[in-house]
């Protein structure tokens, strides 16, 4: 191993990749905006949920009944009509995910002491805002009922609800730090799989092989640049979660390098793997998409691992975003520290330096073979 | 001049060189199958099985019996029991539960006497939308046994009731929202994947001097290079919606003829998208990255496919309406959820028309044959 050779190697690569401004911008600039899209748009709060109103009643209660829906936040009225197939043209053209429909005689019941009774009608198509607002528009009339006729509440088990490490129950908090996982492996994946691919098909990879650089050498020239362009890129998308998005950070800078970089070392193995094993850039580019799909959903990134079946649960073990992803809220969210995330990074150690050989043993025997 | 006999000698000749890597086309097949499997069997958010802790300070029948609804109901298992106060945050720290249930001492004794007590659900906040779900499963559980309790003997009928019903996927599974949904983001994946590397690969390999050698036209190496791709295209969105529906259930209530139809425009724009990317990068590795930057990340997150475009910033829904994918979700849902046809669908149908025409028209403007 000669520090020299892999040196000149590196700056090589460096040139190579960042000479293009385009490219500059996309490793640099994109990873940013895509954290401030994911940011805002990645939440699976139900708000201003587009919502059809009935009204056939049109008394002083059923105006007072949807103001308490649209005073909530969770619900805004897209349109309204007395005719119920407008309700049906609505839905069915997407134009409102709720209907709301109170019928006529609603005041004449609630002012009798009820049974009163009001419609909701949801589009299930996307079932998550439906179960959702669901619950929400239960709620709704439920405190409403009560506002109306106080007296009638009977006397229970009250619930006293807390939430810890996020009291607000903000999503952005929990999903701005997860970002920061997968972009990282985005960009490093990518990288990493194209960058030997590429020589091999316009035919560079042979003068490589024929200049004094051993294998190992290749290898560690073609993985230290795409790793120092992925510390770059946690430090841009870390500051933008800090300072942008004020996310909480509790833990320790150090720790979190510490698992980034070993979460890095995963990532340019399995880049380097699809590399010895594809022939075009073409074939990298899609096997990248494969791994990298399964390994994004399979993280606990946007869907917990907890509601997987069993089989999946354990095939997220093996997923070293899953404990990346863990460490990066137990540092940011818990203030976490080692002791707590050993287990995750043991796990991620043992995967990024297998890996990692696995690869760079693989090549180097394709490289004597030719 | 569009000539047919250089446009089909094009697409023969992307073709042989498709089957060259017979890799890449085995993927471009087997890509949309397995996350159509990945995402049918794997995600879910519903939630199950949420591990709950309880501190029961009161010992009695009655904390035993509220602790054992919360077993009865389904949703809940229990994680074990903690003895002090102390131990709750340990143990939420190494997320050892997702909730704890405090039942303060008294509690039973303030229950006979009439008053209502108050037990305290403590949840893991930082998962925001599993915490949200936990909090709504534990105040139903305590709402129903509470109202179980405080009602032996006499019956309240509240002032209103919701009566709520749900359209289009009656029962809320989320894999019917997934499904359709997935069709028309993987298909603008796949399709400008697919492409964007076509034109950078002849600059790359050098092979672009021979093309510029031959009579062919800009318009005819777009239009060749993007057939073979349109059928690979269309034969997924065949392949993944026979599977959607046999696999998962998921109902097909509309016009497959339309599907085909719509799909057919909506293929031609990515495509032509990704084309027009190849054009612009000239280099494989910028290409691939351009390509994900722009079509993959944006359609996830702006499509409206899992995240409702409702409860985004201003800037995000204004941005999304950029977005084809938004378009086309619209008719794969409404296809295959909802049954409507092409008189609800011909705004859509309009705009994926427009996408095809912006798609093809930017790959052979910024297509250029000339050599520098």
């Amino acid at each position: 191993m000669s520090p020299e050779r892999i040196f000149e190697m590196v700056r090589k690569e460096l040139r190579q990749v960042l000479r293009d401004v385009r490219m500059r911008g996309v490793l640099f600039v994109a990873p940013v905006i895509q954290l401030l899209i994911f940011g805002y748009a990645v939440s699976t709060d139900v708000r201003d949920t587009a919502t059809f109103v009935i009204d056939a009643d049109g008394s002083r209660e059923s105006r007072d009944l949807v103001e308490a829906f649209t005073a909530s936040g969770y619900f805004r009225v897209a349109g309204a009509s007395r005719r119920p197939a407008d309700l049906v043209r609505a839905l069915d053209r997407g134009e409102a995910a709720v209907g709301l429909v109170i019928p006529a005689g609603f005041a004449r019941d609630v002012r009798r002491g009820g049974p009163a009774k009001v419609q909701l009608l949801f589009d299930g198509t996307n079932s998550n805002v439906a179960t959702v607002a669901m619950g929400y528009a239960g709620r709704i009339v439920q405190s409403w009922g009560m506002r109306i006729a106080p007296a009638q509440a009977p006397p229970g088990v009250e619930l006293r609800a807390r939430a810890w490490f996020n009291p607000d129950l903000n999503s952005r908090t929990y999903n701005v730090p997860a970002v920061v996982g997968a972009i990282l492996v985005l960009v490093c994946l990518l990288l990493t799989a194209l960058a030997i691919v590429r020589e091999r098909e316009i035919g560079t990879l042979e003068q490589l092989l024929v200049s004094p650089l051993t294998p190992g050498e290749l290898i560690l020239g073609k993985t230290i640049p795409f790793a120092a362009i992925g510390l770059v890129d946690l430090g841009l998308v870390t500051a933008v979660a800090l300072y942008w998005f004020h996310v909480p950070f509790r833990g320790s800078a150090l720790l979190l390098l510490l698992a980034s970089l070993l979460y890095i070392l995963s990532a340019l193995g399995v880049g380097l793997y699809i590399s010895t094993i594809s022939r075009t850039q073409q074939e990298a580019f899609m096997a990248v998409f494969l791994v990298f799909m399964p390994t994004m959903l399979l993280s606990g990134f946007m869907f917990p691992v907890s509601s997987m079946p069993p089989v999946f649960r354990w095939l997220t073990l093996i997923n070293p975003m899953r404990h990346y992803l863990e460490i990066v809220r137990g540092i940011f969210l818990k203030g976490a520290g080692a002791a707590a995330l050993w287990k995750q990074l043991a796990a991620l150690s043992l995967m990024g330096v297998g890996i990692l050989w696995l690869a760079a043993d693989r090549f180097r025997r394709r490289a004597a073979a030719g | 001049m569009l000539s047919p006999t250089r446009l089909l000698a094009m697409a023969r000749k992307e073709l042989i060189q498709l089957r060259r890597d017979p890799r890449s086309l085995a993927l471009a097949f087997a890509l949309p199958l397995i996350l159509l499997i990945l995402f049918g069997y794997a995600i879910s958010w519903d939630v199950r099985d949420i591990r709950i802790a309880v501190l029961d300070q009161d010992r009695s029948a009655a904390s035993r019996e509220l602790v054992d609804a919360f077993r009865a109901s389904g949703y809940f298992s229990l994680a074990g029991s903690l003895e002090r106060s102390g131990a709750i945050e340990p143990l939420l720290e190494r997320a050892g539960a997702q909730a704890v249930l405090v039942i303060p001492a008294g509690f039973e004794r303030d229950l006979g006497a009439g008053r209502a007590p108050a037990v305290q659900a403590i949840v893991d906040g930082s998962d925001a939308n599993t915490a949200t779900i936990v909090l709504g499963y534990s105040e139903a559980v305590v709402r129903t046994w509470s109202s179980r309790i405080a009602l032996q003997g006499r019956a309240v009928v509240p002032v209103v009731t919701a009566e709520p019903r749900v359209w289009f996927n009656e029962e809320l599974a989320s894999r019917n929202m997934i499904v359709p949904g997935l069709v028309a983001v993987i298909m603008m994946v796949i399709a400008a994947m697919l492409t964007s590397l076509t034109i950078a690969r002849e600059w790359e390999r050098g092979t672009m001097e021979q093309l510029a050698a031959t009579p062919v036209s800009r318009v005819e190496v777009v239009l060749g290079k993007l057939l073979p791709y349109l059928v690979i295209g269309l034969v997924d969105v065949v392949a993944s919606s026979v599977l959607g529906v046999l696999l998962f259930g998921v109902p097909f209530r509309g016009s497959a003829v339309l599907l085909m139809a719509l799909s057919f425009f909506f293929l031609m724009g990515a495509l032509g998208l990704g084309m027009f990317i190849s054009a612009v990068a000239r280099s494989q590795v910028l290409a691939t990255q351009l390509a994900m930057v722009t079509t993959f990340l944006p359609t996830l997150l702006l499509s409206g496919f899992m995240f409702s475009i409702d409860a985004m910033p201003p800037v995000l829904q204004g941005l999304s309406y950029l977005i084809p994918a938004r378009y086309f979700l619209v008719v794969t849902r409404g296809i295959f959820l909802k049954g409507v046809g092409f008189e609800v669908l011909k705004g859509q149908a309009l705009l994926m028309m427009a996408f095809a025409a912006a798609g093809i028209t930017l790959a052979v403007a910024k297509f250029r044959k000339e050599l520098r």
